[in-house]
């Protein structure tokens, strides 16, 4: 388990603007993922933690040992942290072998077992027979096989890795959540990670934290995240959202229910804890929670009107824009049943309202 | 028209000593710029640069003050090897030696400063000494520009003329490289000697700077 507190700050420079890096966290088995936009330090925390990067203050705790503590001057080396390291690149020694890079790596471990542990791991990691070459010769999912088998081949006590599946093609991402998955399964380390994939936080997170200009601004399940995102900033950095203002008219927490008004619209939502009456506030909605349908007479509460701007092809379906702002994501099947409607109407389902 | 040879054996020799040295000195000083910060460092760096600009009459007459007969380290070498070191062969090296280094640190410097410093600290976070890194993943890395560098200097240390003359002096079968014996052939009217030499010398550096050119990483 790994507990971090983490302060540096970097003062502004004449072609650089300053940042701050403040946040306090801690890992459990399983995975955890650092999710946050570019530039929000995700990398310098996970650098802190390796040791390259030294912070002005606070305490990087690994299981029982001290790595580093800013009160008492304690600054572990990287070598004596313990934590295997995936580097974005990989960073495979370009010039020894597959097998030479994990017995540069299994030189730590005790004479008599570093064969048998390379060889161990190659078989673990479907790098037998590619043993003899160097990285610049193998496949790039061979390649990102064996910069883990090289982290965990010295049984750190905590798995980091840097946008691992930044910029590969769709194949070689599936290849390496699987060879992730076995990670998980097959070793107890736990493992933090950085990316700024939604996708990939669902794919492989249990736990994620959302990281923003150097501070943490939610933790929690992906799901959880997802579903109720603790403020603005935590729903534009997941990004696809759709905001609305709305002034609450009813709060009734007996029967979990409240009535809001958004523009000209009435509402029905959920009873929002620790709001009052005639409070101004935001609502958030993800395009995949509403859907759409013809306009047949009146409106009823839940429903707006909108005007189709365009549709978009995606990979999992439609996206609708309409002029008043809002977008909608369905399924293909259900766009061809409505693509000639005319007017159309949106519904915004009560549970799926929520205030941030 | 005999030709003595020894001249040209001698600078081959010297070469080969002079560059030897400078690697050894050349390594350490460049991983010490290229790694450490401390107080003065671009002082030292300006310092070792020098015999790249200065007059060769400037290094030579340092180089007599420095190991010259009356100097502590001209009498320490005298009191344990006999005889003086100024006007020798030796003494050739060291004038070759001058100009070999300064060439060495800079580019062997360069070189260990492009190796890609994620690949250092990929080998520090699997638990690497500074001293493992440096020889198993640094060194080879940058091994071919370090090669040529050390092809380069070889070059440069074959051709030293002025530094060599003032403390190594011209005596024909003992200190007379092959620069100097070029010098002493025109001077002396022997111009068919001094065309074969110049000829077999820029010969051989064009042979060098050939297989320099080869090894260098843009070839790669």
């Amino acid at each position: 388990m790994l507990e971090a507190r983490l302060r540096k700050t970097f003062p502004p420079q004449p072609d650089s603007a300053g940042f701050a890096l403040d946040l306090e966290f801690s890992v459990t088995a399983g995975v955890t993922v650092l999710f946050g936009p570019s530039g929000a330090g995700k990398t310098l925390v996970l650098d802190s933690i390796a040791g390259f990067v030294k912070p002005d203050e606070g305490r990087v705790l690994l299981d029982d040992a001290i790595l580093f503590d800013g009160a008492s001057h304690v600054n572990l080396p990287p070598q004596q942290r313990n934590c295997g390291y995936v580097f974005q690149n990989y960073a495979l020694f370009p010039h020894m072998t597959l097998r030479e890079n994990l017995e540069f790596a299994a030189e730590r471990r005790p004479r008599l077992e570093r064969h048998r542990r390379v060889t161990e791991m190659l078989e673990k990691f479907h790098l037998t027979e590619t043993a003899g070459r160097r990285p610049h010769e193998v496949s790039g999912g061979q390649r990102q096989r064996c910069s883990i088998a090289r982290a965990l081949i010295g049984a750190p006590k905590l798995l980091l890795l840097d946008e691992p599946a930044t910029g590969l093609d769709a194949a070689l991402r599936a290849e390496f959540y699987q060879a992730l998955r076995q990670v998980r399964s097959e070793f107890e380390t736990p493992i933090m990670l950085v990316t700024h994939d939604l996708e990939e936080c669902f794919e492989l997170g249990e736990e994620m934290l959302v990281l923003s200009g150097g501070k943490l601004i939610q933790s929690g399940t992906p799901r959880h995240v997802l579903d109720q995102p603790a403020n603005l900033d935590v729903a534009r950095i997941l990004g696809a959202f759709n905001v609305l203002d709305a002034e609450i008219k009813t709060l009734d927490p007996g029967r979990n229910t409240s009535r809001l008004q958004v523009g000209e619209f009435e509402f029905e939502g959920t009873y929002f804890p620790g709001h009052l009456k005639g409070d101004r506030v935001r609502l958030c909605v993800r395009p995949e929670q509403l859907s759409v349908s013809t306009r047949q007479g009146k409106l009823e509460p839940n429903q707006m009107p909108g005007e189709l701007l365009r549709s978009i092809e995606t990979p999992r379906g439609m996206r609708l824009e309409f002029a008043n702002g809002i977008a909608v994501a369905l399924p293909h099947n259900e766009f061809s049943r409505l693509r000639d409607s005319r007017d159309w109407v949106i519904h915004f389902p009560s549970d799926a309202l929520r205030v941030v | 028209m005999p030709i003595d040879w020894f001249p040209l054996w001698l600078s081959l020799r010297v070469a080969v000593l002079s560059t030897a040295l400078a690697l050894v000195g050349g390594l350490w000083l460049a991983y010490v710029l290229a790694n450490r910060e401390f107080r003065g460092k671009d002082v030292l760096d300006a310092a070792i640069t020098l015999p790249l600009v200065l007059p060769p009459t400037v290094l030579g007459y340092y180089l007599l003050v420095l190991i010259g007969r009356a100097s502590p380290v001209g009498k320490l070498w005298e009191g344990v090897f006999g005889s003086p070191l100024v006007f020798t062969w030796k003494a050739a090296v060291i004038a070759a030696l001058l100009h070999a280094l300064p060439l060495l640190v800079k580019s062997t410097r360069a070189a260990l400063e492009s190796v890609d410093r994620n690949y250092e600290r990929a080998a520090r976070n699997l638990g690497a000494s500074e001293w493992k890194l440096f020889w198993r993943v640094t060194l080879p890395l940058a091994r071919r520009s370090i090669l040529a560098a050390t092809i380069l200097a070889f070059a440069r240390a074959l051709g030293d003329f002025g530094v060599t003359l003032m403390v190594a002096g011209n005596i024909p079968g003992r200190t007379q490289t092959v620069a100097v014996a070029i010098y002493d052939a025109v001077e002396s009217g022997n111009g068919a000697v001094a065309r074969v030499l110049v000829l077999v010398v820029s010969a051989v550096a064009l042979l060098i700077l050939t297989l320099a050119n080869r090894l260098s990483p843009s070839r790669l």
